[in-house]
């Protein structure tokens, strides 16, 4: 059978393992993981950058996430006797990996934050729940919006891991066509793990545009800056 | 593959850390590392050899920057599983498979950090180098790329410390280096050793990539030295 009669084979389109139940799961997989790992990331963000502590961390912790092999922590959490093979091992693998842009950027977004414009804030009589609610927050929402961006894309992504350890998704195809050898399923699989990372990337970054207030949207280039790069040094 | 519940395997006959599984299995171990560095390097290597022209050929056709910027984007964002699946049918079970989906994302990231370097030259510098008589491929060679070094080495190391971590990947066509030990130790009943052990030493290996390309950073840039670290 060809990728293309796969695809048009109505089969495929209906029941548990069908497209769109696999689909279903893969958001679903990808949202709660997204949702922990905000929970956790965001009040850690927003604390450390307004009292401009831990900065090392806040902004170390991304090259020690990318040095941690997903696969690794996908199957220690599945193989831990309380977690087991099955969804709950995938989310949280998923959340753990999307904390350290979340993190990086909610913390650079607020410590960012010019020191005259929050001494204008204390000034006008704000607290620090003020300052940070009302001056931070507003202020930093470019930066949060692209590590909300990057994160989310980043789950969607790597959720086609999840079929590894026994949950479901759209990863489901690759990894039961790996175990049939099955280069149909291996490649429609495959399609569709990338078509559902691309429009996760087209989604958000539409939803970037539209929570960023005019006059503070970043030019095309800086829009995707150059990986960790420190300024090239002149002289 | 229907794994068997943990459970198991929750008593204390399977522990996490056994220095015994290091001795005992010491050669998959050394293998696994071997195939992993042999994978990993060969990735990178590729992607070097295609994205310096690649970079130099964008910057020459300036209108072209956006468009590749966006297209290499778009393209981080697809699963290593799907690009490595859709080679397979292709070069099948072989090291070929995993090394050229693995290239691709190098590539992506080392060519993003070489064009945005080399448009991070000052321009006056470029013009001082040109009014000093310099063509473009010395002010290329002997002022934009050295300046522009620092942004590039940052992007071959998290390329390369990124393709660490994805060769594990690669266990799902049999070339997956310590990936190879995770999968088949979460297979086998999840054997805790082996899959703790195959995950520390692909970070510990990541850690050393890391610190020798900082190495290479630090003599490639004698002129940052007493700056800050980059």
């Amino acid at each position: 059978m060809s990728v293309w009669q796969w695809f048009t084979d109505p089969a495929n389109w209906s029941g548990p393992n069908g497209i769109p139940v696999r689909t279903w799961q893969h958001i679903v997989i990808s949202v709660s993981a997204m949702l922990i790992a905000l929970v956790v990331a965001l009040p850690v963000g927003l604390i450390l950058g307004h009292a401009r502590k831990g900065t090392f961390v806040a902004t170390n912790i991304g090259n020690i996430g990318r040095a941690v092999p997903t696969l690794g922590v996908l199957i220690i959490l599945a193989s831990i006797a309380a977690i087991g093979v099955g969804d709950l091992a995938a989310i949280l693998a998923l959340a753990l990996f999307a904390i350290p842009p979340l993190l990086t950027n909610t913390f650079t977004g607020i410590s960012g934050v010019d020191p005259e414009v929050r001494d204008a804030a204390v000034g006008m009589g704000m607290g620090g729940v003020a300052v940070l609610w009302r001056v931070e927050i507003p202020l930093a929402v470019p930066l949060l919006a692209a590590g909300i961006r990057t994160a989310s894309v980043q789950v969607v992504a790597t959720a086609s891991l999840a079929a590894v350890v026994g949950s479901g998704g759209l990863g489901r195809y690759v990894v039961d066509g790996f175990a049939l050898q099955d280069t149909t399923l291996i490649v429609a699989g495959a399609i569709l793990t990338a078509a559902i990372s691309v429009a996760a990337e087209g989604v958000m970054a539409l939803l970037q545009r539209v929570v960023t207030p005019r006059g503070m949207k970043a030019d095309s280039l800086t829009d995707q800056p150059a990986m960790d790069a420190p300024e090239p040094v002149a002289g | 593959m229907t794994p068997i519940s943990p459970d198991l395997w929750a008593d204390s006959s399977n522990p996490w850390f056994s220095w015994d599984y290091v001795t005992e299995y010491s050669d998959e171990l050394i293998q696994a590392g071997q195939q992993h560095v042999f994978l990993t390097v060969s990735s990178v290597a590729l992607a070097l050899l295609v994205a310096f022209p690649l970079a130099v050929l964008v910057r020459r056709f300036r209108r072209w920057e956006p468009a590749v910027l966006g297209l290499s984007g778009v393209m981080y964002t697809i699963p290593s599983l799907a690009l490595i699946s859709l080679l397979w049918p292709v070069f099948g079970l072989s090291p070929a498979t995993v090394v050229l989906a693995l290239a691709v994302y190098a590539l992506l990231v080392v060519l993003r950090n070489t064009i945005v370097g080399l448009d991070g030259v000052p321009t006056d510098v470029v013009d001082a180098a040109q009014g000093m008589g310099m063509g473009k491929r010395e002010t290329l060679l002997r002022v934009e790329l050295p300046l522009a070094m620092p942004t590039i080495l940052a992007g071959i190391r998290i390329a390369t410390v990124s393709t660490v971590g994805m060769v594990t990947i690669g266990a799902l066509v049999g070339y997956g280096g310590f990936g190879q030990l995770i999968l088949s130790g979460f297979q086998q009943n999840f054997y805790h050793a082996q899959i703790a052990t195959a995950t520390i030493c692909c970070v510990l290996l990541a850690v050393v990539f890391e610190v020798l390309l900082l190495g290479v950073q630090w003599g490639l840039t004698p002129w940052s030295r007493n700056r800050r670290s980059a």
